[in-house]
């Protein structure tokens, strides 16, 4: 840690720690329900950005019965901003696959994937050489445990948990509707945990060190240490572990280059804070008593005065547009028209009163989306219109 | 080179012939062929027993299974928000330069097709390109000068594989 940060820094995740034999080991020889009560009791949430509690996760399909039951590692690392999911899986695959392996154990599942996307296809051969290893290990102590890699094509929708189950099974990447949630009716129907790359080294971490040394860090409804992908405007972009809770003025104080004017937090489909909210803005979990709270998957992108909210609104929407599956009409529609509409209003073809059906649009999205794609297009749009209005205009 | 009815029929063999083995073997002749032909398709429908329909509907939803015919090294530049504030446009330039195509274009000679696409993950070295699997950032105009020549005499150099 050098004198100048603001922020504590953490080192968990990226910790080189060589005995993942081991703590598979002590950990099958745990029961079940004793792990699911370590993880419950550290409170651990999906790393994603969605947040769903993890032990929960795993107790539930734990509970069901079936011959059949998956665990999948999402690493369809997809949303704008982010890029730790790789780095963790290049540099501590070992912690993840355990982490496959344990889950497997708990939910009685035989069976891992690794769902990879597209763009990282260069991890794939030392990926499968870790994955090997890791199950040479298993025929050795007599644990009967298989992990595969399925690569995805690039679509940043098949990040989305039931749109990666059908990318899985042959067909288009369409998200289902839910219920039935993947606990219950996941990969080819069967109960399936989902967790993100981050969240089962994560887990890693709470089965090692016991649930204690995770809850002891971040605050009340957000514990536990993150990793946040730093990007944009900062002197020092790149991947930090830090602990959740921290006042979003911290953040820019530490990695903004002191003009900073925005930040997005949890990527396109996140939320654009104006440096006027920074120090009502705290990075967790909803809950926190005072200011707001986002969420996010790690997506921190900071914007300084140069930049034109137009052109960064101009780019989501783009994107959205393009990665929308298509599916439903509030999403594949909606997300044009936002993108129409906001330049028909900066050509002067519409009046700025405009933005605000525009933002009736939105609204309507974030209620009748299937999905969470369309659902967040909200998120963005919303902040980013209402705080930066003048820029939308002139 | 393999001829695409054998091609097809070896990665069925190797991946299986159920439906939820399609991705794989798409993705296997596109590894090989670059694109997904119409002929392609047929020959997955069959091998597979799926109406081709159902292969074509799959297929295109994917961005990196290409339906039309791609040159021998596709260049896919990340357009989204970091890569775009970093200067992508200026790495277009210098690549439609070089190569005298246009976005979604391939040279005479079949070599290189210029596409650009979405969020690749290495915002923090933005700008950042994949050409085939390989990925290249922090990326200047006379990087891409070094990059392409590197391609266009077929001896590659290397991309960043981790950061």
């Amino acid at each position: 840690m050098s004198a100048n940060d603001i922020v504590k820094r953490a080192d968990f995740i990226f910790k080189n720690e060589n005995d993942w034999e081991e703590v598979l080991t002590k950990n099958l020889a745990r029961t079940p329900n004793e792990l699911i009560n370590e993880l419950i009791s550290s409170e651990l949430k999906g790393r994603g950005g969605a947040g769903f509690p993890t032990g929960l996760k795993w107790k539930l399909t734990s509970e069901l019965k079936s011959d059949e039951k998956y665990v999948i590692c999402n690493a369809d690392e997809g949303e704008p901003g982010t890029f730790k999911d790789r780095e963790i899986l290049s540099r501590v695959p070992f912690k993840v696959l355990t982490a496959i392996a344990l889950c497997g154990y708990v939910i009685g599942a035989k069976q891992g994937f690794i769902y990879l996307r597209g763009e990282y296809f260069f991890l794939q051969q030392e990926l499968k050489k870790a994955i090997s290893e890791f199950e040479f290990f298993c025929k050795e102590i007599k644990f009967d445990f298989k992990i595969n890699i399925f690569m995805g094509s690039g679509a940043y929708i098949c990040g989305e948990e039931t749109a990666l189950f059908e990318s899985m099974e042959g067909k288009r990447g369409e998200p289902r509707n839910k219920p039935p949630y993947p606990t219950a009716y996941g990969y080819l129907g069967q109960p399936t945990v989902i967790n993100n790359v981050e969240t089962l080294a994560h887990t890693f971490t709470i089965f090692k060190y016991g649930a204690k040394r995770f809850y002891d860090l971040g605050v009340q409804f957000s514990r536990g240490t993150k990793l946040f992908s730093i990007s944009g405007d900062t002197p020092k972009p790149g991947i930090y572990e830090l602990e959740l809770g921290m006042s979003l003025s911290d953040f820019v104080d530490d990695f903004g280059d002191d003009d900073t004017k925005a930040v997005q937090v949890g990527g396109a489909s996140g939320f654009l804070v104006p440096r006027k909210k920074f120090s009502a803005t705290s990075i967790g979990f909803e809950g926190k008593l005072v200011g707001i709270s986002l969420p996010t998957g790690g997506s921190m992108m900071l914007f300084n005065s140069s930049r034109s909210m137009f052109n960064v609104l101009d780019n989501y929407l783009n994107f959205f547009a393009e990665e929308s599956c298509g599916q439903c009409t509030p999403c594949r529609v909606g997300c044009q028209q936002l993108l129409k509409g906001i330049k028909a209003v900066k050509r002067g073809e519409k009046p700025a009163s405009y933005l605000d059906k525009l933002l009736g649009l939105a609204e309507t999205m974030q209620y009748t989306a299937k999905c969470g794609l369309g659902q967040s297009v909200a998120n963005s749009f919303t902040s980013i219109v209402e705080n930066f209005r003048e820029e939308m205009i002139y | 080179m393999k001829p695409i009815t054998e091609l097809v029929k070896d990665l069925a063999d190797k991946h299986g012939r159920d439906r939820r083995n399609l991705l794989p073997i798409l993705q296997g002749v596109v590894e090989q062929e670059k694109y997904l032909s119409e002929y392609s398709m047929f020959e997955i429908a069959r091998e597979l027993d799926l109406p081709v329909t159902e292969v074509y509907g799959t297929a295109t939803f994917y961005s990196f299974l290409e339906c039309k015919k791609m040159g021998k090294y596709i260049i896919r530049v990340c357009k989204t928000i970091t890569c775009s504030m970093k200067g992508e446009r200026q790495i277009l330039l210098a690549i439609q330069d070089m190569l005298k195509i246009k976005i979604g274009e391939t040279t005479q000679d079949g070599k290189f097709t210029l596409l650009e696409t979405n969020c690749l993950g290495f915002c923090h070295k933005a700008p950042a390109m994949l050409i085939n699997n390989e990925v290249y950032t922090e990326l200047t105009p006379e990087k891409i000068r070094e990059i392409l020549s590197s391609y266009l005499h077929d001896k590659i150099i290397g991309g960043e594989h981790v950061s």
